[in-house]
């Protein structure tokens, strides 16, 4: 869900542009130079785990993304996000102290009965103050953290907590984890934009939210998403609409357009049946139509209800935003919320949607 | 009105020089007064941008309990604990060259500012995060600061040892003297790896400390920002004073040309009223001219007030760092308001001049005689007045000095004390030339007393002012001169040590001292605990020393019991600055109570030190008995008493050794030159404005003399007839002026001497808490008093001049217009 994943590559390109003083070797930098001297997205580089479960040091932006359906014991339903978001200001590998290139965002969103809450953590890499580690798995901001804790089977801690909410889940892995494109080489573009991407979509989660100083014990569903890339997307290409679903029936389905200025958008996918077989989706396979809009906090008509079809797989429902103001007022803002599936199989699932 | 107005300007035509002598005075006074306000704000705007370089929400802060510095993990640690703390790390920065010159340092890390946070006075979110904590990274600093120093916009600027100051930005709003930089630049440039200074903490709340770091951090609630003001506040008030005083003269100069323009336009005065002019417009007609004067000076002196501060903004600057390591800009900005608040002064003064003048000319019986006899016979009631209202003042002054206990109070006292000197001096020179004239024989010598006394109600304003500003010569002088003597003494035997070794922790101080302790010829290391604490809110510092005959052959005493030293190394004695313990009011054998974390500690004082020139309390206990109280003390400086001759091998081993470790080495002619300086700048402002002061003095005596010049053709004209020369007349008249000049400076010296009383024992008390011995210098008023002299015989010769020139027709003309 890769809602900041373009502001973030808009970041790394202000980035990129503000270095103003490059060193020697990356020459009279442009823009392209510049990301050239960043690792480079390849197809067909087999990932390696949990090796690329950490963090990629020479890529210039990668995530952490984990969205949680969840229902409390009223069975109403609730919403959780949890993001760490990884950018480098330089190419390089990193470096311990404040000469690391890297800085890490961290965002949490909760949406609940009460409506949508969201807060931001900012920290410079290098020092500890964030960071992830690979084996044994554990990425953190501040007092906020996703870790692997022992147990019988493979299974995740979420913390995270706003200035009047907190989030306390455990996850547990009950599916194979889902490569998406070819083998994890995932396009953004016609033109050539890639990124890594892979996923956990099959998380079972129980914990506690806790919102105004009430506790809620809450049980349900978490989607964890992958992603690292080097590349900015093209110039034209003004924003995500990114679905994230449980169908009904057991299988996971991701949906994405890069929206474009000239219309045709850019629209890719990935089915994942009940078992955890993937097969990727093109864009003509796959129809996405707003049929809704709210206005945002800031004043953004956001589409909040959509048609979303994939024939093949007999997909044909209208995904319901939850809360049609989940509007993530961070440095970037953006859409992310948890949705409903009306039709044929129902679900639910998470969208989020940037560049409005 | 309009004619009424014409008419009464018409005077000036005939008498430019007594026009002159009021825009003179009004100017004068309001430069001097703006100068010095200008000086003072600008100041106080410098203290509030210091305190403005970072406003953040933050209530409190995480200090280290020992040293200088936090280890960068502790605040990781409490990051990823959920504490909202943001680091800071400050420090000094020497610029290369001949010039040097020190900035100072702070770092900041832009990311973990809590929100709602200004730096150099702009909101966080509009920090170019990238440019500031990219490469090369971005230094801020003021404009004044890097045109001060010199330095280059936009480069990045090499220092000693492969450092360099990222490139320089400007932010109009940062505190002078200051470069703000991302902390990663801050921890290179003051090679402090992986230290901060300090954190600060957002929120209200003290949480309390995780059990790993209780040790070595404490939480403290935010410093008060005015900690500043505060300190600064007495030299301030001085430099006020200062200002008031030469405005006062200034005025005496308008009082004495507006009170001589009245009564010599008495008979047109009255003229305008017997043709039917209503007292009304007359005297509204005399105010707008007063005001016309008023608007011109003030406009006049605001102008050249802010060139008398631009040129003593240096010295003003540099003892306000050297005192309180306060940073002033080294520009004064000129805002519009201040045109205003000059024009304002400036009409103020002159009402207050000229308020007397108008009742008189509102009182003025339209039928009564223009004689001088009549003149001199309401001025001996004006004397009676006068008298009455100087005693008045004294008792002012008496009960400013038995009751008062504030600054506010002192300086009433030597106000009312001034005034009331000013106000006797022409009762006293009448009655001084009244003995005189018993003791004459001879017409000649009867007519030259007599006529002196003639001219006294004339001259008296203009010798009030010779009066208050030599004595206010002699009292800043000798207190100025007497603070030097004692300063020195006390500093030669305070700084015995030969060098002084500060490291920036206790864990490094104490590695120095060990490895000088194996050192040859050094024969004592004296360690210096420390303990920063406040003491009825009030910046305290406590000093923990060990026993050592040093001290007790060195450590100069104003009081103490019988075995003070062996008490406060035995742990049961607290020594106190002669400051704190006017502060705290303790007098010897009282107990001191000290906040100690483990509980609240009392010592009995046993003695009382000075300490000149620290705005901040001190307390001297043992060593051992501090970092029993206070396990958080450190061990900032040593003291190194060395062998003859080994002081600079050793400083030259020192600095080679510990260059790096941040250790710094002073010899003990180094911290004196410096301790000079500051006091040299200190009191450079103030004689700067004395002397002014003094100089508008001789101008006010000057322009009386020389209004006086004309109407006095009347008197001497006669003498003249009755067959003494023109030169002659021109030396009779001198000599008169020279004796009561003369009288005015003789009394001026006891005065100046009450005064000097009054500022050392007095003024200095309450404004920095300690007390000076009097001095008397009779070189120093030989000197002022020949200078009076000299101003007075200066101011004379001109209009002497003039009438040794007279033409004998303008002489004979005297009788032909006889009034």
């Amino acid at each position: 869900m890769s809602a900041s994943r373009l502001i973030l590559v808009m970041l790394a390109c202000l980035l990129a542009a503000c270095e103003q003083a490059p060193a020697p070797s990356n020459g009279f930098a442009g823009l392209g130079q510049d990301a050239a001297d960043f690792a480079q997205v390849e197809r067909g580089r087999p990932l390696v785990f949990p090796l690329d479960e950490g963090a990629h040091d020479g890529y210039r932006i990668e995530w952490w993304y984990v969205t949680a359906n969840l229902t409390d014991a009223q069975g109403r339903e609730w919403g959780v996000q949890w993001t760490l978001f990884r950018s480098a200001l330089r190419p390089g590998p990193e470096q311990v102290g404040w000469q690391s290139p890297n800085l890490w965002m961290g965002h949490a969103g909760l949406t609940s009965p009460f409506g949508h809450q969201h807060a931001e953590r900012l920290a410079r890499g290098g020092i500890g103050q964030a960071g992830v580690v690979a084996e044994p798995f554990s990425a953190w901001i501040d007092d906020w953290s996703l870790r692997a804790e022992s147990g019988t089977q493979p299974l995740l801690r979420m913390q995270a907590h706003g200035e009047a909410f907190s989030y306390d889940l455990r996850l547990h892995s009950e599916g194979p984890r889902v490569l998406h494109g070819d083998q994890g080489y995932s396009e953004k573009s016609g033109k050539g934009q890639a990124s890594y991407y892979y996923s956990l979509p099959f998380l079972r989660v129980e914990g506690q939210v806790e919102v105004d100083g009430q506790r809620y014990p809450v049980h349900g569903q978490a989607w964890l998403d992958r992603e690292w890339s080097s590349q900015p997307l093209a110039a034209d290409q003004q924003g995500w609409d990114w679905f994230s679903l449980h169908l009904a029936d057991g299988a996971k389905l991701m949906l994405f357009q890069v929206r474009q200025a000239d219309g045709a958008h850019y629209r890719a996918g990935t089915w994942i049946s009940a078992t955890g077989q993937a097969q990727a989706l093109r864009g003509e396979q796959i129809s996405l139509q707003p049929l809704a809009h709210t206005r945002q906090a800031g004043g953004q008509q956001v589409p909040t209800r959509w048609r979303v079809q994939v024939a093949e797989h007999g997909v044909d429902v209208e995904v319901d935003a939850i809360e049609p103001n989940a509007w993530m007022g961070t440095a970037f803002p953006y859409w992310e919320g948890p949705v409903r599936l009306h039709g044929q199989p129902g679900g639910r699932g998470y969208l989020e949607m940037t560049g409005y | 009105m309009r004619l009424c107005l014409l008419a009464l300007l018409s005077h000036w035509r005939r008498h430019p020089l007594q026009g002159a002598s009021i825009l003179t005075g009004l100017w004068l006074a309001t430069a001097l007064w703006t100068g010095v306000q200008a000086l003072n704000s600008q100041a106080r705007a410098d203290y509030a941008r210091a305190s403005a370089v970072l406003a953040t929400p933050a209530q409190a802060q995480v200090l280290p309990r020992q040293g200088q510095y936090l280890a960068q993990a502790d605040y990781v640690t409490l990051r990823r604990a959920g504490w909202a703390v943001t680091p800071l790390l400050e420090g000094r920065l020497r610029l290369p060259g001949e010039a040097g010159g020190t900035l100072q340092v702070i770092g900041i890390e832009p990311l973990s500012l809590p929100a709602g946070s200004q730096v150099a006075g702009q909101p966080g979110e509009g920090v170019d995060l990238l440019a500031f904590i990219g490469k090369p990274g971005q230094a801020w600093i003021a404009p004044d600061t890097r045109q001060r120093l010199g330095l280059p916009l936009g480069e990045t600027m090499p220092l000693s040892e492969g450092l360099q100051l990222p490139p320089l930005v400007e932010q109009a709003q940062l505190a002078p003297g200051v470069v703000v930089v991302d902390i990663a630049q801050a921890q290179a440039l003051l090679q402090v790896p992986e230290q901060m200074s300090r954190l600060l903490l957002a929120g209200t709340a003290e949480p309390t400390l995780p059990a790993e770091l209780a040790d070595r951090l404490r939480v403290q609630p935010a410093e008060g920002a005015d900690d500043l003001q505060r300190l600064t506040d007495s030299f301030h008030l001085n430099l006020t004073a200062l200002g008031l005083l030469a405005f006062i003269v200034g005025l005496f100069i308008v009082h004495a040309a507006i009170g001589l323009a009245l009564e010599q336009r008495r008979a047109l005065l009255r003229t305008l009223r017997a043709c039917g002019v209503g007292l009304a417009t007359l005297l509204a007609a005399l105010t707008l001219e007063l005001g016309l004067f008023a608007v011109l000076s003030g406009v006049l002196g605001v102008a050249s007030g802010y060139l008398i501060a631009s040129l003593l903004l240096a010295d003003v600057s540099a003892s306000l760092r050297g005192l309180y390591g306060a940073e002033v800009a080294g520009q004064l900005s000129l805002p519009a308001i201040w045109w205003l608040a000059g024009v304002a002064i400036s009409l103020l003064g002159a009402l207050l001049a000229g308020l007397s003048s108008l009742v008189r000319a509102a009182r003025l019986p339209l039928l009564a005689l223009a004689q001088p006899q009549a003149w001199r016979q309401a001025q001996s009631r004006w004397l009676r007045g006068q008298a009455l209202l100087a005693l008045g003042l004294l008792v002012l002054a008496a009960i400013c000095w038995g009751l008062g206990d504030s600054l506010v109070s002192a300086f009433v006292l030597m106000a009312s004390l001034l005034l009331a000197a000013a106000l006797l001096l022409p009762a006293l020179l009448d009655g001084a030339l009244a003995l005189l004239a018993r003791r004459c024989r001879g017409p000649l010598s009867e007519w030259f007393i007599a006529d002196s006394r003639q001219q006294l109600p004339a001259l008296s304003l203009a010798l009030m002012a010779l009066l208050l500003a030599l004595a206010a010569s002699v009292g800043v002088g000798s207190m100025t001169q007497g603070f030097r003597l004692t300063f020195s003494g006390w500093l030669d035997q305070r700084l015995a040590a030969d060098l002084y070794v500060s490291a920036p922790n206790t864990t490094q101080t104490q590695l120095v001292m060990d490895a000088l302790a194996a050192q040859p010829g050094v024969e004592a290391l004296l360690p210096n605990w420390t303990l920063d604490t406040r003491l009825q809110g009030w910046p305290v510092q406590l000093q923990g020393i060990v026993d050592d005959p040093h001290y007790r052959e060195g450590w100069p005493l104003l009081e103490q019991q019988a075995d003070a030293w062996a008490q406060l190394a035995a742990g049961q004695g607290v020594m106190l600055s002669e400051q704190l313990a006017r502060r705290l009011n303790l007098r010897l054998g009282e107990r001191l109570t000290l906040p100690a974390p483990s509980g609240e500690q009392a010592l009995p004082v046993v003695a009382l030190y000075a300490d000149y020139g620290n705005p901040k309390g001190q307390a001297l206990v043992a060593a051992d008995w501090l970092r029993r109280a206070w396990p958080e003390a450190t061990l900032g400086s040593l003291a190194v008493h060395l062998a003859p001759s080994r002081g600079e091998a050793v400083q030259a081993w020192l600095e080679a050794a510990y260059a790096d470790a941040g250790v710094r080495v002073i010899d003990q002619a180094g911290l004196k030159a410096w301790s000079n300086q500051v006091f040299e700048r200190t009191f450079a402002a103030t004689a700067a404005l004395n002397s002014l002061t003094l100089g508008v003095a001789g101008i006010a005596l000057f322009i009386s003399l020389l209004t006086l010049g004309h109407s006095r053709l009347g008197q001497l004209a006669p003498l003249w007839a009755l067959g003494l020369g023109r030169r002659q007349l021109a030396g009779l008249s001198l000599g008169q002026t020279l004796l009561l000049a003369g009288l005015t400076v003789l009394l001026a010296m006891p005065l100046g001497v009450l005064l000097a009383y009054c500022l050392v024992a007095v003024v200095n008390v309450q404004a920095f808490g300690w007390r000076l011995p009097l001095y008397i210098f009779p070189g120093q008023l030989l000197n002022l008093a020949a200078l009076g002299l000299c101003s007075s015989l200066l101011a004379a010769s001109g209009p002497l001049w003039q009438l040794a020139r007279r033409q004998p027709a303008d002489l004979l003309r005297t009788f032909a217009h006889e009034r």
